[in-house]
């Protein structure tokens, strides 16, 4: 049996080679009491010696292996052991309280840890890494103990490790280091950094690949999904082979897409977005040449934590997503809970339906204080941006407009206020349920756009739970009720001068893709590693055929007739 | 003692690498440098001091520098504020 795991997608392609755990011998520090104080600090400076002219080394190897830029990273570590405020109060500590210089060191380093780890900006609390890393290889040397680094490695393999620091990265065979996965991190960590750089894949904030595998078990890491497989089947190696092959022959094609327009032979345009969950995502959302956000998933904000977001941390994150983007616009989904997501604070009582019942919409509604504070941390955050807003589970008029009302009572005590809001937000809904896509035509008087959300669309047309395989075949993107009801909602929001983005899966599917052109999608929104590939892709089709395509897939029998038309008629056509 | 205000108008602020350059150029010196932004103080020749205070684009800061060649500091503030981006 494969073990599959999930995770950050921090580097994109994919490898398939056998695992090496790096696991960091702890090191010991413990408490002991110096007589000679001032041999322990002439020991300490020795040491410090000694680990500064093993970081030039590392400096200057990084910097002819990887560049100058990359190099930079140990100049700050030097710094750091030069760091008069960093050095003296453990010189202070040796000598004041007779401790040896390990443990003096520890208790310094510590300081300095917390206090960049309690920061609220993302970038200074991955600083506290620099820190740890120079501790470690002073605290190295102090105990007299090699610390085990990533270059002893001789053979192809994935490195699987709690953290990857930035000396361990730097110090990475290319050669021989095909990808790796960590415990912990994110899109911004050092290592994903450095991993983007080194165009290795990487999967990082798997929480549990060292506890799931075993050094030489084969592992495959997807930097493109954020998956890691280890122990794979037969099958699973063969596809990802052909997806490896795949990716880096046409990442060649792609790259020169990067800052195009998306256009079809016949002059059509649309707009590729990308669907995103943090603000450190958006980074990804640029680099692979995303023109919009088409869907902020709010809810990442208020799981894994004990208690609701504030307006001002909603406020920051919302900010940082809308001047990242520099104008570009951004579709920001108001809170979408319940159903699979669960927010264990809130102390919601459990469901027979939880897809069928109180979530997303219905649950703002109702919980008008929390959804109030989402709402003015978004109206605030629209000044600095393109910001629109859409609400999810719209399945009646009535809750679109109840949403709508609440929304600009908000705005307008913001404004009395005096703070500065947007003029003209748009705000739109999700499609996702089907007596919503049946009534597009009545709604788009009332929005200014609509987002059709395929994966709900389609659980609720068919009547089959996603989460529940033994009714997955039931989940259909291509079954013609599926694509009458976009042509449905693309027609009704056409004929009222509104436009109409996708953001479910379907959105970035070769197969959907055609057809969505041809029934006149304006915004496809999808992971961000798939836009380039769909941008080449519709720059291949022309608008006119694909409308006679879309067409004929209307009036087929079932979503089989119609992936094979397609991918008869437009995939090898 | 010698003092001089600047508004940073670099994107990201004072961030590491800037940071680095700054501290580096500075270490050298003999006048004592701190550099204030919000009321709060740091040590000019301190890569955590100055990182700690995490000085964002648009702030307002102010360096000090206290000894025999506190001139010379100003200066060498100038021509990295100027050839970093960091401010005016």
């Amino acid at each position: 049996m494969s073990i599959m795991i999930e995770g950050i997608a921090a580097s994109p392609g994919i490898c398939i080679a056998k695992a090496f755990k790096l696991q960091h011998q702890e090191l010991h520090v413990e408490k002991k009491s110096i007589i000679n104080t001032a041999e322990e600090i002439r020991r300490f400076e020795m040491m410090m010696d000694k680990t500064k002219t093993e970081l030039e080394g590392i400096k200057a190897e990084t910097s002819q292996k990887l560049g100058e830029d990359k190099a930079e990273i140990f100049a700050a570590h030097l710094l750091i052991l030069s760091d008069p405020e960093f050095i003296q109060p453990i010189k202070d500590k040796v000598t004041n309280d007779s401790v040896n210089a390990e443990f003096a060191l520890k208790e310094v380093a510590a300081m300095f840890i917390g206090l960049f780890e309690n920061m609220d900006n993302e970038y200074m609390r991955e600083r506290a890494a620099d820190i740890r890393d120079v501790t470690k290889r002073l605290t190295g040397h102090l105990l007299g103990q090699q610390v085990a680094s990533p270059n002893m490695i001789s053979e192809e393999v994935v490195i699987i490790a709690e953290d990857l620091t930035p000396s361990d990265t730097a110090q990475l065979n290319r050669q021989y280091v095909k990808g790796f996965t960590t415990n912990i991190g994110g899109r911004t960590s050092h290592s994903a950094i450095m991993a983007r750089s080194m165009e290795i894949p990487a999967v990082v904030g798997t929480k549990n690949v060292m506890a799931q595998i075993e050094n030489d078990m084969l592992v495959i890491v997807d930097g493109l999904e954020g998956k890691v497989i280890a122990n794979p089947t037969e099958k699973e190696i063969a596809l990802y082979a052909k997806k490896k092959a795949a990716f880096e022959n046409q990442k060649i094609e792609w790259a020169k897409l990067k800052n195009e327009k998306t256009i079809t032979t016949d002059g059509h345009q649309v707009e590729l977005a990308a669907n995103i969950g943090t603000p450190a995502d958006v980074q990804g959302v640029l680099e692979n040449g995303g023109e919009a956000i088409g869907l902020y998933r709010t809810e990442f904000l208020y799981m894994g934590r004990s208690q609701l977001p504030t307006e001002e941390e909603q406020f920051k994150a919302y900010k940082t997503v809308l001047e990242s983007m520099e104008g570009k616009p951004v579709v920001v989904r108001t809170l979408d809970i319940g159903g699979d997501k669960e927010l264990h604070y809130l102390d919601l009582p459990k469901e027979l339906n939880p897809f069928l019942g109180f979530r997303a919409i219905r649950l703002c509604l109702s919980m008008q204080d929390m959804f109030r504070t989402q709402l003015r941390a978004l109206l605030r955050s629209s000044a600095y941006g393109n910001l629109k807003i859409m609400f999810p589970m719209i399945a009646t008029l009535d809750e679109f407009r109840d949403a709508k009302a609440i929304l600009l009572e908000e705005k307008e005590q913001l404004q009395q206020m005096g703070v500065q809001v947007a003029e003209n937000i748009e705000l739109g809904i999700m499609v996702e349920i089907p007596s919503t896509a049946v009534m597009a035509d009545v709604f788009a008087k009332e929005v200014d756009f609509f987002s059709i959300g395929t994966n709900d669309l389609i659980q609720y047309t068919l009547a089959a739970d996603r989460m529940n395989e033994r009714v997955s075949y039931l989940y259909q993107p291509y079954n013609p009720a599926i694509l009458r009801l976009i042509k449905n909602v693309i027609d009704a929001a056409h004929n009222h001068g509104k436009w109409v983005g996708m953001c479910g899966e379907m959105a970035g599917d070769e197969v959907a893709i055609p057809i969505l052109l041809g029934l006149g999608l304006d915004e496809f929104s999808m992971s961000a590693t798939s836009i380039l590939k769909a941008r080449s892709q519709i720059s291949t089709l022309s608008r006119a055929d694909m409308m006679s395509i879309a067409e004929k897939t209307l009036v087929m029998k079932n979503a089989e007739e119609v992936k094979q038309f397609i991918t008869s008629n437009v995939l090898r056509g | 003692m010698t003092e001089k205000n600047y508004t940073i108008t670099s994107e990201q602020g004072i961030h590491a690498r800037p940071a680095t350059v700054i501290v580096g150029a500075l270490t050298n010196f003999k006048s004592d440098v701190k550099i204030e932004y919000r009321g709060k103080q740091a040590n000019l020749k301190s890569i955590m001091g100055v990182m700690a205070l995490g000085i964002p684009n648009g702030a307002s800061i102010k360096i000090t520098a206290d000894g025999e060649d506190e001139a010379q500091v100003i200066k060498t503030m100038d021509d990295i504020m100027k050839k970093e981006g960091l401010a005016e």
